[in-house]
């Protein structure tokens, strides 16, 4: 219990790190697993803060986290390949079309 | 002991978290993130929620990333070295670095409050965590459960829509 900073930075670490991978890939799956990544360095806040208050409630909100981010894999995946049809590509510098 | 092993699996975690966003290849990235996700689930057992740890294999490394190595595999891109990263690096970085300073300077200047919950070690060792998780999920967290199978069943319809050619 003591040890819920380390557990946080940890998680802030992850986190920043998913944020840079979104933010300068271009591969569109590569991004995809960026987010995911944020959104696993989230669940560890969720997990040691349940652990440290004593409450479950942020373990069912990880369970919750865990289905979106399954129907979203799902989606973003299908996403892509629908676009990898149309572009032969999956750079997301090739989705252009709404740039200003 | 303990703090031995949690800076192992930190410094595990942070690497192959590093890998994912450094290497050519997706698949070598997605190999970095199953690691990744093992080690959070090292991670959840150590902070005694064990059945989210079986979540956490089954679903993230099991379901997801098989979903995102077929992918992978379906679509067979060719790696491009030369424009590996769009042009903006050095911003993105300094984006995620700044991101990294304001949870750690906001971490050491809040202090967490007490535990005020119910649920001890003791406890979830006698009755079983997946037991208590059940029993906290079907009753306070029932309508948020069944709200889940409604998104369930959109994304299902959804991708389908999605990745067929004529419906």
């Amino acid at each position: 219990m003591e040890n819920l900073t380390g557990y946080l930075i940890v998680s802030a670490i992850l986190f920043s790190i998913g944020t840079i991978g979104v933010l300068t890939r271009k591969n569109a799956i590569v991004i995809f697993m960026c987010i995911e990544l944020m959104l696993n360095a989230v669940n560890l806040t969720f997990i040691a803060f349940s652990r440290h208050f004593g409450h479950l409630d942020g373990q069912i909100f990880v369970l919750f986290v865990m289905t979106v981010a399954a129907a979203e894999a799902s989606v973003g995946l299908a996403l892509m390949i629908s676009f990898y049809k149309n572009k032969e590509s999956i750079d997301v510098d090739d989705v252009n079309m709404m740039k200003w | 002991m303990e703090t031995l092993f949690f800076a192992i699996i930190s410094l595990v975690a942070i690497i192959s978290a590093i890998l994912v966003i450094t290497c050519k290849n997706p698949i070598n990235s997605a190999l970095a993130l199953i690691m990744t996700f093992f080690c959070l689930a090292t991670y959840y057992v150590m902070l005694d929620a064990p059945f989210m740890a079986a979540v956490q294999v089954m679903v993230y490394a099991g379901a997801i990333m098989v979903l995102i190595v077929f992918t992978i595999m379906l679509l067979n891109i060719r790696v491009n070295a030369t424009q590996k990263h769009s042009h903006k690096v050095l911003l993105g970085s300094i984006i995620g670095l700044f991101t990294l300073i304001n949870a750690v300077a906001l971490l050491f200047k809040s202090q967490a409050a007490k535990p005020v919950g119910t649920y001890s070690v003791e406890m979830i060792n006698k009755i079983g965590h997946s037991e208590l998780i059940g029993k906290e999920m079907f009753t306070t967290f029932l309508l948020p459960f069944e709200i889940t199978s409604i998104l369930l069943l959109v994304a299902i319809i959804g991708s389908v829509v999605l990745a067929k050619k004529k419906i």
